[in-house]
């Protein structure tokens, strides 16, 4: 557990960077974090960062299927937008945590 | 007389059934199981048939000689259920009203969820191991195989017995080494994991089995689609594996009537309380086995722990008081690692897979997270008890919760 500054805010992460308090999240924060992974959010990203975080609020369990299932974008084009951890990457812009089955 | 009906006679349904058979009054309640299927496969045993250690009549009994004779038995596909009714529809048109239902469905293997898989190699020199005709077909291969590369992919998460891969290329390795043409062969496993396994002291562990007996892991590959031509397995981010031999893990899913009847996520598991095996949806309605989504491992253990928990509850449920018992997500994992020896792990929703000794602190016999022979010895056992006292529903001296007793946690 650490406190890091993203977009002038003071977050809690875990050691792997991922934020322990959802609520705290905003699209600031997620640009800043994405930026650290050399990833500009867009639009579509964000609409893909909603879409888990209303996910994990209802306690769904999150897969890639399920993001490609989604309407939003099919597994390809989550690939593109989040390059070398579709999940990984995008669970942790969204300010949830890392998805057990993670990729 | 009030009715409970119990969808799937698999090892849950199984199990499930002889509880409460033995436990309610006959004259007061109705038991009858649903099932499309009149064979019982011992699943464990379909990882051993490739290597010609178990033949197919090791692991088929009729379904029916572990009913017991006073439970009702429909063998019929199930259409949907119908929650609001409290009804149970069948595919020939027929209807089944229950005052509680449990559902025990399983999961399945979905080859044709990926484009390309049940191509022109289907059976040639493609094979799944999850399915006896698979296990079968692969074992005619290896009889006359002169070796190449050996790929193992695993398509999806969940999928059932997340343990059985990382056996198969352990077993593989040993059949090889025993033929005397291990230098032939090449093995690799493919997984949409960050390692070999789940968590994290168990995947130190077994990826050092796996250095130690020369198997590449290659993780973070999710499968996208099998090229029959080229013989390659490629990920959505345009990976390229080669292979001559292809086992594949196909993508699992929950029962399609689990969609039908609207209960299901999108992978066709049942939402289900993670504690109590109730559905989400109806009070009345209970889960157990690989059907439900619960986030734990997909496998028999599972289903025999959680099925003490859910007898309990559903005496409660029965008479109308508080249902008290809770589930922890207790699984425990015999792993086979070739050359007569295994490994075994135990964990819960809340504990990973620690090295120490079970079911006895201190003494065992078996070793947590350690390769021994007789943790190999175990798992030849468990074929006898899970024919004989597991499906029948009596006692196992193991308890339904996991314990720390035995476990070790001050490693780092």
């Amino acid at each position: 557990m650490a406190t890091k500054t993203y977009a002038g805010q003071a977050v809690e992460v875990n050691e792997e960077g991922y934020m322990t308090d959802a609520s705290q999240w905003n699209k600031e924060i997620a640009s800043e974090l994405a930026k650290e992974d050399g990833i500009d959010l867009t639009d579509k990203h964000f609409e893909v960062l909603e879409f888990l975080r209303a996910a994990n609020e209802k306690g769904e369990t999150l897969t890639i299927r399920r993001v490609g299932k989604s309407g939003i974008v099919d597994i390809k084009g989550l690939y593109q937008l989040f390059p070398g951890g579709p999940l990984k990457f995008s669970s942790k812009f969204a300010g949830i945590p890392k998805p057990a089955s993670c990729i | 007389m009030k009715k409970i009906l119990i969808l799937g006679g698999g090892t849950a349904g199984t199990m499930m059934a002889n509880k409460l058979f033995k436990a309610l009054d006959r004259q007061e309640w109705e038991i009858t199981i649903v099932d499309q299927h009149k064979t019982h496969y011992y699943q464990p045993g379909f990882l051993f048939i490739p290597f010609g250690i178990y033949k197919k009549s090791d692991v088929i009994k009729p379904k029916g000689d572990f009913f017991p004779a006073g439970v009702k038995v429909i063998y019929q596909e199930i259409d949907r259920v119908e929650g609001e009714e409290n009804r149970v529809h069948l595919m020939d048109g027929s209807s089944l009203k229950y005052d509680f239902l449990i559902i025990a469905t399983g999961t399945q293997t979905c080859p044709d969820e990926t484009p390309g898989l049940q191509g022109a190699e289907w059976y040639k020199s493609i094979f799944d191991f999850y399915t006896v005709e698979g296990a079968v077909a692969l074992q005619n291969f290896f009889k006359t195989w002169e070796g190449g590369k050996l790929v193992l992919c695993i398509s999806e998460l969940p999928f059932k017995c997340p343990v059985a891969p990382i056996e198969f290329v352990c077993l593989a390795e040993a059949y090889f080494t025993e033929k005397g043409m291990r230098d032939k062969v090449d093995i690799t496993y493919v997984t949409p994991l960050p390692g070999a396994f789940t968590k994290p002291i168990a995947t130190r562990m077994l990826s050092q089995l796996m250095d130690e007996k020369n198997i590449r892991v290659v993780p973070e590959f999710y499968l996208e689609s099998v090229d029959n031509e080229k013989k390659v397995i490629k990920s959505y981010d345009e990976v390229e594996i080669p292979f001559d031999v292809l086992t594949i893990v196909p993508v699992n899913m929950g029962s399609a009537m689990v969609e039908r009847s609207g209960l299901g996520d999108d992978m066709n598991y049942v939402e289900t309380d993670k504690e109590t095996m109730q559905s989400k949806k109806f009070e009345n309605i209970f889960v157990l086995g690989d059907a439900a989504n619960l986030p734990t491992s997909k496998a028999g253990s599972v289903a025999h722990f959680a099925s003490e928990i859910l007898f309990e509850n559903m005496m409660n449920a029965m008479e109308n008081r508080p249902m008290t018992a809770k589930f922890d997500g207790h699984a425990n994992c015999y792993i086979e690692t070739g050359y007569g020896k295994g490994a075994l792990i135990d964990f819960n929703y809340y504990t990973e897979p620690l090295p120490g000794t079970f079911p006895l602190p201190g003494i065992g016999p078996f070793g947590l997270l350690k390769n021994t022979k007789i943790n190999h010895y175990g798992k030849m056992v468990f074929r006898w008890i899970y024919w004989h006292i597991l499906l029948r529903g009596k006692e196992m001296p193991i308890e339904a919760h996991m314990t720390m007793a035995g476990k070790k946690n001050d490693i780092d």
